[in-house]
């Protein structure tokens, strides 16, 4: 058994890894053999061998992790946030002039939000397929995926990429793996909030 | 001990098999990078007239074998054996490459380091004397990659810093026992090196100790060291790898000076690809376009080219496991006959 959290050398490391192997090998020709409870017994053996070969790399590994993280580029975090802020922002403006245009022309509250959401999406889509949302979404990360423009743009995307394959097994089939995730959670968030707020109320 | 095996992991090719012809193909975005000039074909879109990706770099495999088979006056049934290999499941590339061809052929996936491994293989084969001619391709994509390990190329995702951008290119080297070129002399077989990365963005951090251990067990094996390569360079360790190998090279008091990597050389910083430039044909695409032509101009004499691989996939990723990599050197030398 050796100590834990210890950072061996080349050599100490080969040698313990060797002799693990040896062990494990071992116990697992015996564990082929065996019947019955007997079996389990080596099983469990053999697991713990595994283990410690788990074990003994581990410090090594966190060695180096400490090395590299310390070159890793930093996320341009303030530019990203005030990017995302200018775009997100500019996406609800562009929003809100079209809802406040269908009103105007006549649309009850109600219909004009759903019109406003449905030009949105169309909107995302259209510059989707044009090869630009991406471009976009480069420079203003959550800013223009978090807006309704940016659900349309995960499955349009989706529906592109793999629409080669099909339209059963492509798009029918991969439609929604990017927005897949946010749908289920989605609605699960929903009937949650739901739950609480009928008991609440 | 084998008679051409040094030391732990080190093949010896006595015969000194020859690179007598090689050709790139790239897609457009390389083809405005700082090696443009160079390519022997840069395609003026990423379909490249073809209704797929897949087909596109297909073609592009089969467009640089070609072409490297027509500069030495080849036709594909004078190769004795054809491997290749690329990114894509099942390596399709490389198969319909070969179906194409019609010539005794061997898949290779090692990820990134497939070219490398392709070049060690060939001189195996040229060495054992079953083989005069081999050919070797490599190809990779960016959007088939994208579309297979990451997202839709069309979604509006950011990249992290850490990230690195698949080259589009192909390949193909013609390797002979006799003739004129670029020779092989050696190569050290890496070993599969997992320092706890799990990170699919980051794979330069991930690579960077496998192709420090190639690196040290060659030297160990041949017992040379840095000063006796013009250039010792790394396939796609990205910026980021390049600068932790660097940092590891230091430790263990080796300069590194000589060293550059084929990720940060296919792409100019303002093409804004983060940490440079990854996948098979990366590596591939630098070394025939510029670091042969190199050797061959006398500018460098020896250079050790050093393939670095991920070998992770989609699903191993999201079960959390850690990223297995690997690298192969070569050493080629502009000495010919």
């Amino acid at each position: 058994m050796i100590a834990q959290n210890v950072l061996l050398n080349e050599q100490e490391m080969t040698k313990w890894l060797n002799e693990l192997q040896k062990e494990h090998q071992k116990v697992l020709f015996w564990e082929a053999q065996a019947k019955g409870e007997e079996r389990k017994k080596f099983a469990g053996l053999r697991q713990e061998i595994e283990r410690q070969q788990q074990r003994i790399a581990r410090p090594q590994q966190i060695d180096y992790q400490s090395t590299a993280i310390k070159l890793v580029p930093p996320q341009t975090v303030i530019k990203n946030v005030i990017m995302a802020f200018l775009v997100g922002g500019s996406i609800c403006l562009i929003g809100q002039i079209i809802y406040n245009l269908f009103t105007q022309s006549g649309l009850g509250l109600k219909d004009a939000a759903a019109a406003t959401s449905s030009f949105l999406v169309f909107l995302g889509a259209l510059f989707t397929a044009l090869g630009y949302y991406d471009e976009l979404g480069k420079v203003a990360g959550a800013g223009s995926i978090v807006p309704i423009t940016g659900f349309a743009n995960s499955i349009v995307s989706s529906a592109l990429e793999f629409k080669r394959e099909g339209y059963i097994y492509g798009v029918g089939a991969r439609l929604f793996t990017v927005a897949g995730p946010i749908l289920v959670y989605g609605t699960m968030v929903s009937i949650l909030v739901g739950l609480v707020y009928y008991f609440v109320r | 001990m084998a008679q051409n095996k040094i030391g732990k992991q080190t093949l010896h090719f006595p015969s000194t098999p020859i690179i007598t012809s090689w050709a790139s193909v790239v897609g457009p975005m390389e083809g405005k990078g700082p090696l443009g000039e160079k390519y022997d074909l840069v395609l003026t879109d990423t379909l490249a007239g073809e209704k797929t990706w897949e087909k596109a770099e297909q073609k592009m495999m089969q467009f640089s074998i070609e072409l490297a088979l027509e500069k030495r006056n080849l036709l594909p049934k004078d190769l004795d054996f054809y491997l290749a290999g690329d990114l894509l499941n099942q390596i399709t590339c490389a198969n319909f490459t070969a179906r194409f061809l019609n010539t005794p052929f061997l898949g290779l996936y090692g990820a990134c380091s497939t070219f490398a491994e392709g070049l060690c293989m060939a001189g195996v084969l040229l060495e054992g004397g079953v083989a005069e001619k081999v050919g070797v391709s490599a190809s990779s994509h960016h959007d088939t990659a994208e579309k297979q390990f990451r997202t839709p190329t069309e979604l509006g995702d950011q990249r992290p810093m850490t990230a690195q951008w698949t080259v589009t290119g192909s390949a193909s080297i013609i390797i002979e026992k006799t003739g004129t070129g670029i020779i092989l002399t050696h190569a050290t077989i890496g070993k599969i090196i997992d320092l706890g990365n799990s990170n699919a963005q980051d794979l330069g951090s991930a690579m960077a100790p496998a192709a420090f251990d190639t690196l040290k067990t060659h030297f160990e094996d041949l017992g040379r060291n840095e000063n006796d390569y013009d250039l010792i360079v790394t396939g796609d360790l990205g910026l980021l790898g390049h600068g932790i190998l660097k940092e590891l090279l230091k430790e263990k008091g080796i300069s590194p000076d000589r060293f550059n990597d084929c990720g940060i050389m296919v792409y100019s910083p303002e093409q804004d690809t983060h940490c440079g430039g990854s996948g098979c044909g990366c590596s591939g695409v630098v070394l025939t376009a510029h670091l042969i032509e190199r050797l061959l101009s006398g500018y460098y004499h020896r250079i050790l080219f050093i393939g670095t691989g991920a070998l992770l996939s989609p699903l191993t990723s999201l079960q959390g496991e850690t990223i297995p990599c690997i690298a192969h050197a070569v050493v080629l030398e502009s000495r010919g006959e």
